[in-house]
């Protein structure tokens, strides 16, 4: 077994978190004790990238300190104690969202994963895989449906499969309060629509979207429903065999785990009849000059040699969110949401994004302050030590759909206290003042 | 807040950034010569369209439309005080000065005698994020007054 640090703050504590617990946790944290120009961190940018706790920093260290080398491959010591740890995290990390081991790839990230998909219904398109990968082949006349509030992850891969295939790409649109149209998504979804792809929160309303709902529309029509979980499961449980999707993506440097490391999930027998998409060494099992038979999932989406570190650390920071719970995790960023809008609301000229407050959203909002640009916001916090998003998240349709052109965006996490949010909201009353557009 | 972000923000750039001198583009007068630029910062999505007219070799006025933060917009609006009348190679001179100081990280201090009201943004250069947005428009006119010659010798 991998010898990693317990967490100094072993929690298992009963009930609702609070400040007392998260000071504790922000122990398990070194990056957040420090001072940015001249005060105490107030990192409020996990959206984008969450902090490590030193079990993910140390699981990183031990790797290259006594088991680096290859997985899959070599009959050494060394190289036996690699695929261990390599393995383990895949049963971690599937435990964690309730699927078997064999239906999480290891991918680069969420971003890599959706283009995996993404080529790999190209492939199928070609008439690769056969038979058995029709189910996955686009041609004109089919349709790719997502949402107007996507990720440019989940909307970029579709725009150019549609290119490449002949299909035609539709997306669901969003209220001005960033809900999505629903009664528009029945009159969008059709027979002819092959893949329905959406995400499962937000990364700029906060909205969580009814997975249920939607997975219903597409079952009823034939389409494959993939999920993009980058801001949910690092955030709320997710059970990915309850949400019945077929594909899902998630990030690990979004979830306490290091970068250069996501995951796509798929059903079993939708992933070991989707063709390959990177091809090469480790993922075949028989190979002639002219051509090769490929293993199953998920060995036949990891080709190369692959990130057997970064898979040990996510592996830790995955034991350190079951560790703290993720229904307690959840319930204390929906209050830091609450927080952070209540707030907000409270500021002249502010207007925030997505629902307001008292409805439900996870631990993030975005921003437009009247009269100043997001840039600006950005730099007047930063000077404060307040860590923030600003411009367009990766989100630009959404944002010309509210009459935007980008935002700031605050986002919590479960070292989060409410003094951060406190720390925040006081500062950002005092922007309009400073750029002096205040009336 | 720290005299850092009251050096960045000096009063003379917050002041700008309301004014915007220049914005709205101008109708070009008849057998002007003109040079336009199109630039994006696909980081923060600032943008700018910028027009020069010139008239023989020298800049006759600038005019813009544009979108960005406090800092891209008041940079826009001093480039227009300052530019208009100069010759071309003057102006061109001048962007280059200016894009020295911006890349200096602050090591050289602008010369007021030279780059007037520019000089402002000196403390940008401290802040390698947003030396682009100070850029932008000076760019916007490098190209745009080389568009214009373009045109001249075309």
């Amino acid at each position: 077994m991998p010898v990693v640090s317990t967490p100094v703050s072993l929690r298992h504590a009963a009930g609702p978190m609070d400040d007392a617990e998260v000071e504790r946790i922000r122990n398990d944290f070194p990056i957040l004790n420090q001072q940015v120009n001249g005060h105490p961190l107030v990192y409020l940018d996990s959206g984008a990238t969450s902090q490590n706790p030193l079990s993910v920093i140390e699981a990183e260290q031990e790797f290259y300190e006594q088991r680096n080398s290859a997985v899959h491959r070599g009959a050494h010591t060394l190289a036996v104690a690699a695929t261990e740890v390599y393995e383990q995290a895949r049963e971690t990390v599937a435990e964690f969202v309730n699927v078997r081991p064999e239906e999480i790839v290891w991918t680069s990230n969420a971003t890599e994963a959706l283009n995996l998909l993404a080529y790999a219904f190209s492939n199928a398109s070609l008439g690769r895989g056969g038979a058995a990968a029709e189910r996955f082949a686009l041609k004109p006349g089919d349709e790719i449906l997502v949402t107007e509030m996507e990720h440019h992850a989940n909307l970029i891969p579709w725009q150019e499969l549609a290119f490449r295939t002949g299909a035609a790409l539709r997306y669901i649109p969003v209220d001005d309060d960033g809900t999505l149209r629903i009664e528009e998504s029945e009159r969008l979804i059709s027979g002819r629509t092959k893949v329905l792809s959406f995400s499962h929160a937000s990364n700029v309303l906060g909205t969580i979207n009814p997975v249920d709902v939607l997975t219903a529309m597409a079952r009823r029509h034939g389409a494959l429903v993939v999920l993009d979980a980058c801001q949910s499961v690092p955030h709320l449980p997710v059970d990915l065999e309850a949400l019945d999707v077929d594909f899902a993506v998630f990030s690990g440097h979004k979830m306490l785990g290091p970068t250069g490391i996501g995951v796509l999930y798929g059903r079993s027998e939708l992933l070991n009849a989707l063709p390959p998409f990177l091809t090469g060494g480790s993922m075949i099992t028989t190979v002639s000059m002219e051509k090769a038979e490929y293993l199953p999932a998920p060995q036949r989406f990891e080709a190369g040699t692959q990130r057997i570190s970064q898979a040990m650390a996510l592996d830790a920071a995955v034991n350190y969110l079951k560790e703290t719970g993720m229904d307690r995790v959840h319930a204390w960023e929906r209050e830091l949401g609450q927080r952070l809008v209540e707030g907000l609301e409270q500021i002249s000229g502010i207007r925030v994004l997505g629902p307001r407050a008292g409805v439900e959203r996870i631990g993030l909002a975005a921003f437009d302050v009247d009269g100043v640009h997001s840039h600006d916001v950005g730099q007047f916090l930063d000077d404060q030590g307040i860590a923030v998003r600003v411009g367009h998240h990766c989100a630009q349709p959404l944002h010309r759909r509210l009459g935007l052109v980008s935002t700031t965006r605050a986002s919590t996490y479960l070292y989060n206290t409410t003094a951060d949010v406190d720390a925040f909201l006081d500062a950002v009353a005092g922007v309009r003042p400073f750029f002096g557009v205040q009336q | 807040m720290s005299s850092d972000l009251q050096q960045l923000y000096q009063q003379i750039i917050l002041e700008h950034a309301k004014a915007r001198h220049g914005d709205g583009l101008a109708l070009v007068p008849f057998g002007a010569r003109l040079g336009e630029s199109h630039q994006l910062n696909p980081t923060c999505g600032d943008e700018i369209t910028l027009r020069a007219v010139l008239d023989g070799s020298t800049v006759e006025g600038i005019s813009w439309e544009g979108q960005g933060c406090s800092i891209s917009m008041a940079s826009a609006s001093v480039l227009t005080d300052l530019m208009a009348g100069l010759p071309d190679g003057q102006a061109l001179k001048l962007v280059g000065e200016f894009r020295e100081v911006m890349r200096s990280r602050g090591s050289i201090e602008a010369d007021e005698e030279v780059l007037g009201d520019a000089a402002a943004f000196s403390g940008v250069a401290r802040y390698p994020a947003r030396v682009k947005c100070a850029m932008l428009a000076w760019v916007a006119l490098e190209e745009a007054v080389q568009a214009a010659n373009r045109t001249a010798s075309g």
